[in-house]
């Protein structure tokens, strides 16, 4: 019981009274990593969205623990503090406000210290490197004119620096081209260890390269309708969902 | 069910240093009200010059004479019957802060000036109500043939500048609180710079208004010639009261030919004030006019800097943010006009508006025949912090010449509920999600000014900051 990470107890969550996720269950262990997979539309973002307290999101029916703790109705920075992270798919931009500042900032939020200038800008600077960002990027603007791709390693970025315990990839690998996957895999990689646990929601399987999957979800209509083990995915990939369902 | 949330709400600036109220302690001032004796008995006080005399009769008839303005916000809790337009504080002008007496210096410390004044500035003048307690320049400044001193003394030793340029360029007939200035006006700053030298520091003035009810009316007068350099600093603030006050000065600007000004105001009245301000420039050929703004305070605020472009490739910039709170309806903007080849403007203005406050930005641009290869930029952003706030861009122009460049933008936003999810996603509250967008948007203008009033001006935004960023 004490490994468990996060727990989800038949949860329901509408948007607009629109119900998209009905009766998911979920239960993660610490060190797992476990795949979501999905036709567009099945509720996998929103799985996301409602693990990390978006408000637009309400939680109809259901439990979310979290290191055995009710978090169901926590705010999004309380459950920041908790050691959750979640890389979304379409970052926001902040104008004024610099990648570094805002990491600092964060930093310093989740982790309820002040955060020695200098170790932290070693830290940024060889994290940058490892991702293959340019320095540059470090004073411009959050996520402001930066590419598709840029955004999603300032996302890999930032999750690095934080070092939450689960972290939820939405789509991470969209948007980025065969050497862009490549080193945010690495990223990822380096994040993992045994202690810390991983979502990762996505359609395509080149980032889950360099991973080892514990297990993968197909998600379909706001549930989880199968689970297996990583040679799901290629069973995904032979069959298409709409198969997949109907077994 | 969904979960009620706490909404939290950006905060009022804190204005508790600004706010402190002196005991008035005036020497002499006039009745209340506005009438051929009051303004002649001002003349008296301050015994002005014949002409001066004449001048402000001329101005108060002309007062008289105009109507109040159809558009713009409603001035209907300004009684000029109620307005005491002269209160002269118990003290003349010192040279030294150790002669300036105690309670306005402690105001004036509190306020930061003597402490910018020995580490960031060529030269400081304080007004406090009706006239300057305090002027003083750097000697190795003083030494370049600047002049920097108050408009009394001014009046005096460079009378024959000041019957060629005082109020030509704003005159009385411009407006009907130009004509009030022109007749009640006293205090404010008068600056010459000599040909080619440049004021590396910048200069400031800062003015007070202290007495309740009253009207506070400084002339600054600028004089930048050929070649020169200046960044000049104007801030301004009072306590609130629950009666009007007033404030309607006059600056008047000349760029001359090649020279370059740079004007920053960091404008902080109390909400009681009415701010009807008139800000002019004339800028001479490849001359460049830049205004740096910040207008925080106040009930309500007129003020439209004007620029003439009068010589060839004569350029202007203007980089400024309004922050209307409750109960506050800030109207400002920018008027260019062209009149010489190759000139150019760039405007960029951000407002901030919560619990319900107003901020308008207008920007008329006016091109002549002669403006062959005119460029104009305006660029404008809004920011609205809840739905009970406004904001409104009002753009004119007049272009009489095909051959010109112009683009206009205008965004009026809100803070978006994703984004604060994003930043909450990283830990942040809510309240410091929302300072920091304010922040943010506001960084602009924080970069444009000189660091001590940039964090001035953070600190006028001062929001619900639980932490901070930095």
């Amino acid at each position: 019981m004490s490994d468990e990470l996060l727990k989800i107890c038949g949860l329901r969550v509408s948007v607009d009274h629109k119900d998209i996720l009905s009766g998911l269950e979920l239960s993660i262990k610490k060190g797992e990593v476990h795949v979501i997979m999905g036709p567009n539309g099945a509720g996998k973002s929103t799985l996301g969205y409602s693990i990390m307290g978006h408000p637009k999101y309400v939680v109809e029916e259901g439990t979310i623990l979290f290191e055995g703790e009710d978090i169901t109705y926590e705010k999004t920075d309380i459950r920041a503090k908790k050691g959750i992270f979640l890389s979304f798919q379409n970052p926001e931009e902040l104008s004024g406000v610099t990648l570094e500042s805002f990491i600092r900032a964060t930093k310093k939020a989740v982790t309820d210290k002040p955060v020695r200038v200098l170790a932290f800008k070693k830290e940024l600077d060889k994290t940058m490197e490892e991702l293959g960002m340019d320095k540059e990027y470090a004073g411009r603007y959050l996520n402001v004119g930066f590419s598709g791709g840029e955004k999603k390693k300032s996302e890999i970025l930032q999750m690095l620096m934080q070092n939450p315990k689960l972290a939820i990839l939405d789509e991470t690998d969209s948007g980025l081209d065969v050497d862009a996957v490549k080193i945010v895999s690495q990223g990822i990689k380096a994040f993992k260890n045994d202690g810390n646990s991983l979502i990762i929601i996505t359609h395509s399987t080149k980032i889950l390269e360099a991973l080892e999957v514990d297990y993968v979800h197909i998600l379909v209509d706001g549930r989880l309708i199968r689970t297996g083990d990583a040679n799901l995915i290629d069973e995904v990939n032979r069959k298409g969902y709409k198969e997949l369902a109907l077994v | 069910m969904e979960t009620p949330r706490n909404k939290t709400y950006v905060d009022d600036i804190n204005r508790s240093i600004y706010d402190k109220k002196d005991k008035v302690n005036a020497a002499y001032q006039t009745s209340r009200g506005l009438t051929p004796e009051i303004v002649d008995q001002i003349s008296r006080e301050k015994k002005d010059p014949q002409w001066m005399r004449e001048f402000r009769q001329k101005a108060l008839q002309i007062y008289h004479e105009l109507e109040l303005p159809v558009w713009g916000p409603n001035i209907d809790g300004l009684n000029m019957d109620d307005i005491v337009t002269y209160v002269r504080p118990d003290t003349k002008l010192q040279l030294t802060w150790e002669e300036v007496p105690q309670d306005i210096k402690n105001t004036f410390v509190r306020l930061g000036i003597p402490q910018a004044e020995r580490t960031s500035l060529a030269g400081v003048g304080a007004q406090y109500d009706s006239e300057v307690v305090y002027h003083n320049v750097k000697e190795e400044v003083k030494s370049l043939g600047v002049i920097y001193t108050d408009m009394e003394s001014a009046l005096r030793e460079h009378e024959d500048i000041l019957k060629e340029h005082f109020m030509k360029l704003v005159t009385p007939r411009d407006h009907k609180f130009a004509a009030l200035h022109g007749a009640v006006w006293s205090g404010g700053s008068f600056v010459y710079v000599p040909p080619g030298v440049s004021v590396e520091i910048p200069l400031q003035s800062y003015f007070r208004l202290n007495a309740p009810g009253a009207g506070q009316f400084e002339h600054t007068l600028i004089i930048v010639d050929e070649g020169a350099s200046l960044h000049f600093i104007e801030g301004c603030s009072a306590p609130k009261y629950n009666v009007a006050n007033l404030h309607a000065g006059c600056v008047e600007l000349f760029v001359r030919d090649g020279a370059r000004l740079r004007y920053s105001t960091i404008e902080n009245w109390s909400k009681n004030m009415y701010n009807l301000n008139t800000k002019r420039a004339q800028v001479g050929k490849n001359a460049t006019m830049e205004w740096v703004s910040g207008s925080f305070g106040s009930r309500v605020s007129c003020l439209y800097p004007m620029n003439i472009l009068k010589g060839e490739n004569a350029r202007m910039e203007y980089t400024g943010i309004t922050f209307a709170g409750k109960g506050q309806d800030l109207d400002t903007g920018v008027q260019v006009v062209y009149a010489a080849p190759g000139t150019s403007a760039h405007m960029s203005s951000k407002s901030i508006s919560k619990d319900g406050g107003t901020s308008t930005f207008r920007s008329a641009v006016i091109i002549e025949k002669e403006a062959e290869g005119a460029k104009c930029a305006v660029s404008c952003e809004s920011l609205m912090l809840d739905s009970r706030s406004r904001s409104d861009t009002i753009p004119v122009m007049d272009i009489r010449n095909d051959n010109v460049d112009i683009g206009h933008e205008a965004k009026i936003g809100r803070i978006s509920d994703d984004t604060i999810f994003y930043l909450m996603s990283r830990g942040l509250s809510e309240a410091d999600a929302r300072a920091m967008i304010v922040s943010g948007f506001a960084e602009p203008i924080a970069k444009e000014l000189p660091m001590e009033y940039a964090l001035e001006m953070n600190q006028l935004i001062r929001l619900e900051m639980e932490g901070s960023i930095g």
